[in-house]
């Protein structure tokens, strides 16, 4: 049971990750119609920015509260990433936005490719530590155990989705994103300024996505100019088995991922008398997210989207 | 067209045909091309670039000294390519440096990544070092021009197996490795040697190169209730995985191989890393007859060293001292002489076994005090 708890807890925190940045893959989406595949990459400039920002900090004026160090991290993370997304969408994908979609998909991967290649001039090839500056807290549940950092990771994460869900729901922002989602053209017929509303996606998924980057450097304890990869790749399929467009679905295929990975790597050895092991781990998660779509091709919560001529 | 002219014209068609006479001639001094491979990018570049280091600063040395093989003024210079740790990437550089028409290669760094490459050395008669691969499989292939500096995995996972169950008293022991093959071969080694030393492996779990999340492997194996935990990989997934031991609340030491014996490890998994052993093939840097002296001159040059940088520089050395030996850069013929080297490196003693093995290597276990890695002992493997 103890081990069964663990593995909750592991797969809800990271779960709770990859949500975080799968709400930024899903915005876009759900407006543009495009996979924004340098999302991954402004996670990893969140999580070097915030580091850079800590160490400076660390050095400049010791013995402050953990807690502090890293809020000051984030301040300046967030608007480095948002002015980072403000400007890919404004570069990349504004001047493709009447091109066949093939082209700013190029586009994406090109600019990934080039903020990899940035942060590695920058903060070099090394993984860089995250510095020992947070409470390193460990409390017991029932046999499990759960960090202070995890809880912290849980609770944020939390707290911004339905931040998110209320300003979606409830603002005119909000409202206008949702109508440029359902028609570009009709909602600027309606006097929505669809380049602002755009804009502003790009901002909150950068946002988001700087959260999340020093989650998963303060979590793991180490930056590296590569991690953005596999974090984007991994989110993206979590938006996909939510149905991608749809903002509780990266929610809720977020979390699924982390669960899956989480309970396949630590019982599918078990499970199987060892004939397949944690090296499955991945197969395992990848395969539930083709079973998931074959049965459900828009999916878990997303809307059946009929096919146009 | 005068005969110097038509000399220039030949050379650089066979330069871009990548065969014939390899030396360029260079005015009066014939330029020799050594071939340089490991990661210089991606998560082990700071390995690859310590390679690179090592190996420039041998070279950087012995044209200091000035080198004549068969009456001539020979000048060294360095390719270096980035294989990125990858094992098709390895494959392609390796034809890249076999086409620039060099005579010898310093590489790779990943076994994964050198024994594709050996391949491709071998089919062209140049002879290769490799500082750091530890496959056994590297050497098992039967190259004749497949040679390695370092301790093989045969040699180091029995010790770290046996050490394991002997020294450390470990009855229960999981093992993971990050399906490379080094890591697997490492582990496959360590996982032999303790159960024929009596102890018992109650897990065995398998990560990838690239990961940072071993929480739900980790909290599998705790249900298991090991006395160690042994991980076959490199510094950039060890050091995340001992903090997740000490956030999962594990009490099992941390033991790993020469890939996670490194002062990044540190440096990445902070006040976590306090307790881990590590093991490294031959002497500590200290110890090393050529120790200190290497540290000084490196570390003024380059910084910290990161690991393998005295088994490059070595290789370095030891490939050139076999075409003095031979009295030419031809791949053909000081090829000859490489198995019989018998060098005294700032590594160690290095002799080579008929397979092309380090002979008779040592492996020397350090521990994680205060902050530093400590030696624990030096172990020589009865091969």
């Amino acid at each position: 049971m103890d081990i069964f708890l663990q593995q909750l807890i592991n797969g809800l925190v990271l779960g709770s990750v990859y949500a975080l940045v799968a709400l930024g893959y899903t915005m876009v989406y759900g407006i543009l119609e495009l996979i924004n595949f340098a999302h991954g990459e402004i996670t990893m400039m969140g999580a070097m920015v915030a580091l850079s920002v800590i160490g400076a900090l660390a050095l400049a004026a010791p013995g402050q509260p953990g807690v502090l160090v890293l809020a000051a991290g984030l301040v300046v993370a967030i608007p480095v990433c948002v002015a980072l997304g403000l400007l890919i969408e404004r570069v990349a994908y504004r001047p493709l936005r009447h091109a066949p979609r093939l082209a700013p998909l190029i586009t994406a991967i090109g600019v990934s490719i080039i903020l990899q290649n940035v942060a590695m001039l920058i903060w070099g090839k090394q993984y860089i530590p995250f510095p020992a500056i947070l409470p390193q807290g460990r409390h017991t549940l029932y046999g499990a155990s759960i960090t202070d950092v995890q809880i912290a990771i849980l609770l944020l994460a939390t707290g911004i989705m339905l931040l998110l869900i209320l300003m979606v729901q409830k603002t005119r922002l909000g409202r206008a994103m949702r109508a440029t989602a359902q028609s570009r053209q009709v909602a600027s017929l309606m006097g929505v300024d669809v380049n602002r509303v755009i804009a502003a996606t790009f901002a909150i998924g950068s946002a988001l996505a700087a959260v999340a980057g020093v989650m998963v450097s303060a979590y793991y304890g180490l930056a590296h100019y590569y991690m953005g990869f596999l974090l984007g790749l991994k989110a993206f399929s979590a938006a996909v088995l939510g149905g991608i467009g749809n903002l509780g679905g990266a929610m809720l295929g977020g979390l699924l991922l982390g669960l899956i990975e989480s309970f396949g790597a630590g019982y599918i050895g078990d499970l199987t008398g060892g004939f397949l092991g944690s090296n499955y781990q991945d197969v395992f998660a990848f395969f539930v997210l083709i079973a998931v779509l074959v049965f459900r091709p828009s999916g878990l919560l997303g809307a059946r989207v009929v096919e146009r001529a | 067209m005068t005969g110097q002219r038509l000399a220039w014209v030949m050379a650089a068609a066979m330069l871009v045909a990548g065969c014939g006479d390899r030396p360029q001639q260079n005015g009066d001094s014939q330029v020799v091309l050594i071939g340089q491979a490991s990661p210089l990018t991606g998560p082990q570049a700071h390995l690859g670039k310590d390679n690179e280091n090592g190996a420039s600063m041998a070279l950087d040395e012995i044209n200091a000294a000035g080198l004549t093989l068969g009456g001539k003024k020979v000048v060294l210079e360095m390719r270096s390519e980035d294989d990125a740790a990858d094992p098709k990437t390895a494959a392609t550089v390796a034809q890249k440096l076999v086409d620039e028409g060099v005579v010898g290669v310093i590489g790779h760094l990943n076994s994964g990544a050198t024994i594709p490459a050996s391949k491709i050395y071998f089919d062209n008669g140049i002879p290769q070092i490799s500082p750091s691969a530890t496959a056994v499989a590297y050497t098992a292939s039967g190259f004749k021009t497949a040679f390695r500096v370092m301790t093989n995995d045969a040699q180091q996972g029995t010790v770290l197996g046996d050490y394991a169950v002997t020294k450390l008293g470990a009855k229960r022991i999981a093992i993971i490795d990050d399906r490379t093959a080094y890591g697997q071969g490492l582990a496959d080694e360590v996982e032999k040697a303790a159960k024929a030393a009596g102890g018992d492996v109650v897990a065995r779990e398998y990560t990838s190169d690239r990961s940072t999340d071993f929480m739900a492997i980790l909290t599998s194996i705790k249900g298991k209730s090991p006395d160690l935990v042994f991980f076959g990989g490199m510094d950039p997934q060890a050091a995340p995985m001992i903090k997740q031991m000490k956030q999962l609340g594990m009490k099992a030491k941390f033991l790993g191989g020469d890939g996670a014996q490194t002062p990044n490890f540190i440096d990445l998994a902070g006040a976590a890393a306090e307790g881990a052993m590590a093991s490294n093939p031959g002497l500590p840097l200290d110890a090393m007859p050529g120790g200190s002296a290497f540290k000084a001159k490196f570390e003024a040059k380059y910084g910290k060293i990161q690991n393998y940088s005295p088994y490059a520089y070595d290789a370095m050395h030891v490939l050139i001292a076999a075409m003095k030996r031979a009295d030419s850069s031809d791949p053909a013929k000081y090829l000859a002489e490489l198995p019989k080297t018998d060098y005294q490196g700032v590594t160690g003693h290095i002799r080579f076994d008929a397979k092309g093995d380090l002979a008779g290597g040592a492996v020397t276990l350090y521990q994680v005090k205060n902050g530093k890695w400590q030696t624990l002992e030096t172990v020589q493997s009865g091969k």
